[in-house]
């Protein structure tokens, strides 16, 4: 069983979760340096990633996260969590940290009224969107897993993935389970 | 691909968890408050607080004023309609809104009813003092619910009754067996199928937030140990004498509501609070809590 911590400063912390618990791991809310410690893995959830940013520089917490990243531990990073770790924002331009080499637009979907849900180009995988960011440039050193009509949505870098939609919000359990594996199989219940 | 489901309204209501949604009059106002950390600003012509004092009609804000507002931040905006003036939200859907909240804290447009918010694209969210209200709104559609509090007073009481109240009635239902859920949806006066999901899986079926009455850190922070997922704050942030420094608190209260220690340097030397009024100190028809039902 491994132990993933998942980053709660704000946002979609409660499904990423559930989810990890659902397939077995255990898991810790990370909102000090001190909560990595011996951690097997992390997510970087989505939210606002202008509060995440906000945040993580008054706690100082960014130093350990790069830590972590460059320990070849795996990272999985979804919607706000990947404009953090891009390596270029743009539309509103914003400080990113350049842990995987893409460049992505903020809120390139449009506004709530555009967030939706689909199927990626390569069939069966479900896809959530919410006020979406896209990935518009892609380094010689990432690899696309999944598209929506041509767009990466789905990418890896080493030890890094990143979606720009939310599969803690869908039923299933694939990106979760590439990424961290299967725990020791036992269902945990959802936190409340 | 199919646009403004149920799911991406709940989603995005997923993604302000753990985060302050800040009640703002002017772009500067939401600048202020996207540069302190908040999740998402609330554009209206006044804080409730304001409302109280002046009287008068509340009703929904300006749109040249809502635009500037969605031009000066990335964060979501949202904006209020008056309970059951389904034209005010036609009107604020059209504006391309990121959340309506139908709310008695502006003037009712109806007793009777409340708006049908599934047949809106934009996501809604609604205020409860219990349970049963809360699974009447998201029956009619809301997203999301957060307690009604008593708005403007800067009292944090009636946020507090309304979420254990909440929170104690879903801990009842848990104790029910299926064959006595449909005797309690009739009791509640909720739909029936809300009441089972609820019963099962032990918590409302949208995320559950807080607002009404908070004006500091650790109100902020009680609001969350009381089951709150996020928090709203009205004039507790603009109304106080070091706004910015206070909006950064709040936020900062509500990730770190679990270590009393963040939180009393969190707290410490922010000038003072919004004065307020007791909520027990206003006669009943002032009360904006009971309008709506």
């Amino acid at each position: 069983m491994a132990c993933i911590g998942v980053m709660s400063l704000q946002g979609g912390f409660a499904a990423h979760i559930a989810r990890l618990q659902e397939l077995g791991h255990r898991t810790v809310q990370v909102r000090t340096a001190e909560a990595l410690n011996g951690l097997d893995g992390l997510i970087l959830p989505g939210g606002e990633s202008t509060t995440h940013l906000k945040l993580i520089d008054r706690y100082h917490l960014r130093s350990s996260l790069e830590s972590f990243v460059a320990s070849g531990r795996p990272v999985l990073a979804t919607c706000a969590g990947l404009i953090l770790a891009a390596r270029q924002v743009t539309a509103p331009s914003q400080p990113s940290f350049g842990w995987i080499d893409i460049a992505v637009a903020r809120n390139a979907y449009g506004r709530q009224l555009d967030s939706f849900e689909s199927v990626a180009d390569e069939g069966e995988l479900p896809l959530v969107f919410i006020r979406a960011p896209r990935i518009v440039e892609v380094g010689k050193q990432v690899e696309v897993l999944a598209t929506l009509n041509g767009d990466p949505i789905l990418v890896r870098q080493d030890n890094f993935t990143g979606a720009t939609f939310h599969p803690e919000l869908t039923d299933d359990w694939r990106v979760h389970r590439q990424v961290f594996g299967e725990g020791c199989g036992v269902e945990l219940k959802p936190a409340a | 691909m199919e646009k403004s489901t149920f799911k991406t309204k709940v989603g995005l209501a997923e993604m302000l968890k753990g985060g302050v949604i800040m009640d703002v009059v002017t772009a500067e106002q939401a600048r202020i408050a996207e540069e302190a950390g908040a999740v998402a600003v609330m554009a209206l012509e006044r804080v409730p607080a304001q409302i109280r004092q002046e009287g008068g009609i509340a009703r929904a804000s300006d749109p040249a004023m809502i635009r500037a507002i969605q031009e000066a931040v990335s964060i979501p905006v949202m904006a209020k309609c008056r309970i059951g003036h389904f034209m005010e939200a036609r009107i604020l859907e059209a504006l391309e809104v990121d959340y309506i909240d139908e709310s008695e804290v502006l003037t009712p447009a109806d007793e009777e009813n409340h708006i049908y918010k599934h047949d809106f694209q934009v996501p809604f969210v609604c205020g409860c003092t219990c349970l049963a209200e809360a699974l009447r709104r998201i029956g009619e559609g809301a997203a999301l619910i957060r307690t009604k509090g008593e708005a403007g007073t800067g009292d944090i009481v009636e946020a507090v009754r309304h979420l254990r109240a909440v929170r104690m009635e879903i801990q009842r239902l848990r104790t029910l067996r299926k064959d006595e859920l449909m005797a309690e949806s009739k009791r509640m006066g909720a739909p029936f199928h809300l009441v089972v999901e609820t019963a099962d899986q032990g918590r409302l079926p949208v995320p559950n937030f807080a607002a009404g009455g908070v004006a500091t850190p650790a109100d902020a922070a009680l609001c969350m140990a009381l089951g709150a997922e996020s928090v709203f704050v009205g004039s507790g942030i603009f109304l106080s004498e070091n706004p910015s420094g206070r909006a950064k608190a709040i936020v900062d209260a509500v990730t770190y509501w679990e270590d009393p220690k963040k939180l009393a340097e969190i707290s410490a030397g922010l000038g003072a609070p919004m004065r307020g009024q007791s909520a027990a100190s206003l006669p009943p028809g002032e009360k904006m809590a009971r309008r709506g039902w």
